[in-house]
């Protein structure tokens, strides 16, 4: 295969890598940006994700597409659970303080994949896409079920966006994330927007992590990558900013698509590190951060 | 240091020296391997818990500067020959320059972002070490015994050169705390705004404090490669960085003698459950949880908030 081929191969599957990691990040970044708080166990949620999608794919036996729409209501359904679960007993009790939810979500973070590995095993588990179908190009032919994982990310995108920016629960958010006490007073539940949206941006892990275990495998260290990834585009886009986030998912997902099939896909995180740090040394807050 | 609290002290930190000192005459070989393995780590905490405790700058990518001593006297011993001493001034100087030159740019960042910066910078490291992997032998490290001197096997050896680092990190630590640059960097914790108005230049002895922290975390990562002669891409993994955490917060952050009497307390009590689990983790993001919940202080913390107010 020549050059160019190669090279559109290599943007097909940084694209899919750039959507999944946008939707991911988007749901740290909106916790960041609504509560200042990070959650370390985002990672985990991704997982958690992938592994319910296993079980609800073995659980359904035959029907591939009937194990994939049953782990997108379930797996999101679990997991905002356990992020409610963690609200309550964990982050209210610490008053979302920054650094003890950072050592408490790292806590969480080991407790999930250990329950993961005590019950699900060390192994890495294969779905079977829910379609299967080849779109032909001249010089290869390219999974069907990659480009329907874009679609989805693009719509949950833009779902997330429509949510925040047309409906009252959004102007909530929004108002919360401005001034938390001044939105209290304006009758804002601030308590339950920050349950609502610790739960939300749970729900957008773990739906990334449903989209991407047909092409990926399910297994208890899968977290680690995707939530590394998470950190460098929030970070490159400026914390908190969720139009940031979603620019930075892109860059930082084709760059790692490309580099990933040229050379490696470890070379492709090193690199993507180093250009964090380029990025704080020009812009310490990120290229859509708010400026201190 | 002058009379009441100040002898106080000194005798306090030497007792413990003393006092690991004189335990290697009364234990038995078990606790014996142990506790060098322990005093080591503890090295590891007490620079941890200088950036952590005296600064109030959370590190979670610690395990790059241990890694990096670690390889820094590793990788010399095993390429080019270097004996155990040499080896170790390479090591400890890699974590040193390391340090400085993450800090010079990490400390831009202030707040969470901080943290995101070391934890992501940590974990570039271990990609890193795996990728040159032909040169590192990534995860699967490799062993230094046949290129050491005999002497580092022997275990009284092992055992006091333990201790020698440990003290050697340790007095410091305990040193700069009650030093002036030590109390800047009390104020830089409860209000760096205000300290930068005082008219100190706070960048700079962060910079001079991470470096110090990295320096100490290096030097426990280039003991334990010559005294356990193993290297292995493990020590730079995400869960070596939140190990000086933990051990920090369970001893008591901000406290000279907490990390030490944390890395201890936690050893023995991972080495206790895995005589029934092999679950392990449980246990380490368990004690997190239980730490931040119900006893935020750690234990020294609390002793010196409850029953003696002078301890440093």
């Amino acid at each position: 295969m020549s050059f160019g081929p190669h090279l559109l191969l290599a943007l097909l599957e940084g694209a899919v890598t750039a959507c999944v990691l946008a939707v991911t990040a988007l749901g740290l970044s909106l916790v960041f940006g609504v509560m200042r708080i990070v959650n370390v166990a985002h990672g985990e949620f991704y997982m958690l994700g992938a592994v319910v999608a296993w079980f609800c794919a073995s659980l359904t036996g035959g029907s591939a597409l009937g194990g994939f729409l049953l782990a997108l209501v379930c797996a999101p359904l679990v997991v905002a659970g356990l992020a409610i679960a963690t609200d309550w007993l964990v982050l209210r009790r610490v008053n979302y303080h920054p650094e003890s939810t950072i050592v408490a979500t790292i806590g969480l973070l080991y407790l999930l994949q250990q329950a993961v590995l005590s019950g699900y095993g060390p192994d890495a588990r294969p779905v079977e896409a829910p379609i299967y179908f080849r779109v032909a190009f001249p010089w290869f032919g390219y999974s069907g079920y990659k480009l329907v994982v874009i679609g989805a990310s693009v719509m949950l995108l833009l779902g997330t966006w429509a949510v925040l920016a047309r409906t009252r629960a959004g102007l909530c958010m929004r108002a919360t994330q401005q001034d938390p006490e001044m939105a209290l007073a304006h009758g804002v539940p601030v308590r339950l927007v920050y349950t609502a949206v610790f739960a939300a941006g749970a729900m957008l892990a773990a739906v990334a992590g449903v989209l991407i275990v047909p092409i990926q495998q399910a297994h208890y260290l899968m977290g680690l990558d995707p939530l590394l990834l998470s950190f460098i585009v929030v970070i490159i886009g400026g914390l908190g900013s969720l139009r940031g986030t979603v620019v930075a998912a892109f860059v930082i997902g084709m760059s790692d698509g490309v580099i990933s099939m040229f050379f490696s896909p470890t070379l492709a995180k090193i690199l993507a590190t180093l250009l964090v740090a380029l990025v704080l040394v020009v812009r310490p807050s990120g290229l859509f951060g708010e400026r201190p | 240091m002058k009379g009441g609290p100040g002898a106080r002290v000194l005798a306090l930190h030497l007792g413990l020296i003393a006092a690991l000192f004189a335990a290697q005459f009364v234990l038995g070989a078990y606790h014996h391997t142990n506790l060098a393995r322990i005093m080591v780590l503890a090295t590891y905490a007490v620079g941890y818990n200088l950036l952590l405790g005296y600064t109030g700058l959370m590190s979670l990518g610690h395990a790059m500067f241990f890694a990096a001593g670690m390889y820094g006297a590793g990788l010399s011993i095993y390429y080019l020959g270097f004996g155990a001493i040499p080896g170790f001034a390479l090591g400890v100087a890699c974590a040193l320059g390391l340090a400085l030159a993450f800090g010079a740019f990490a400390l831009r960042t202030s707040g969470v972002s901080f943290l995101i910066v070391t934890m992501m910078f940590g974990q570039a490291f271990y990609l890193t070490i795996l990728y040159f992997n032909q040169v590192t032998f990534g995860d699967q490290g490799f062993i230094l015994s046949d290129r050491l001197p005999a002497a580092l096997v022997d275990p009284d050896v092992k055992y006091n050169a333990a201790l020698l680092v440990f003290a050697a990190c340790f007095l410091a630590s305990a040193f700069l705390v009650r030093s002036p640059f030590g109390r800047i960097l009390v104020a830089i914790r409860e209000n760096e705004a205000r300290a930068r108005l005082l008219g100190y230049d706070t960048y700079t002895c962060k910079l001079v404090v991470l470096t110090l922290s990295g320096g100490m975390s290096g030097a426990a990562g280039a003991a334990y490669a010559l005294l356990f002669s193993y290297v292995g891409a493990s020590f730079a993994a995400i869960l070596n960085s939140i190990y000086p955490l933990l051990w920090t917060l369970l001893g008591g952050a901000g406290t000279t003698l907490g990390p030490v009497l944390g890395t201890g307390l936690m050893f023995y009590l991972v080495d206790f459950t895995s005589g029934w689990t092999s679950a392990y983790l449980f246990v380490v993001g368990g004690a997190l949880l239980v730490l931040v919940l119900f006893f935020p202080l750690g234990v020294m913390g609390t002793v010196r908030a409850k029953l003696a107010p002078w301890i440093p």
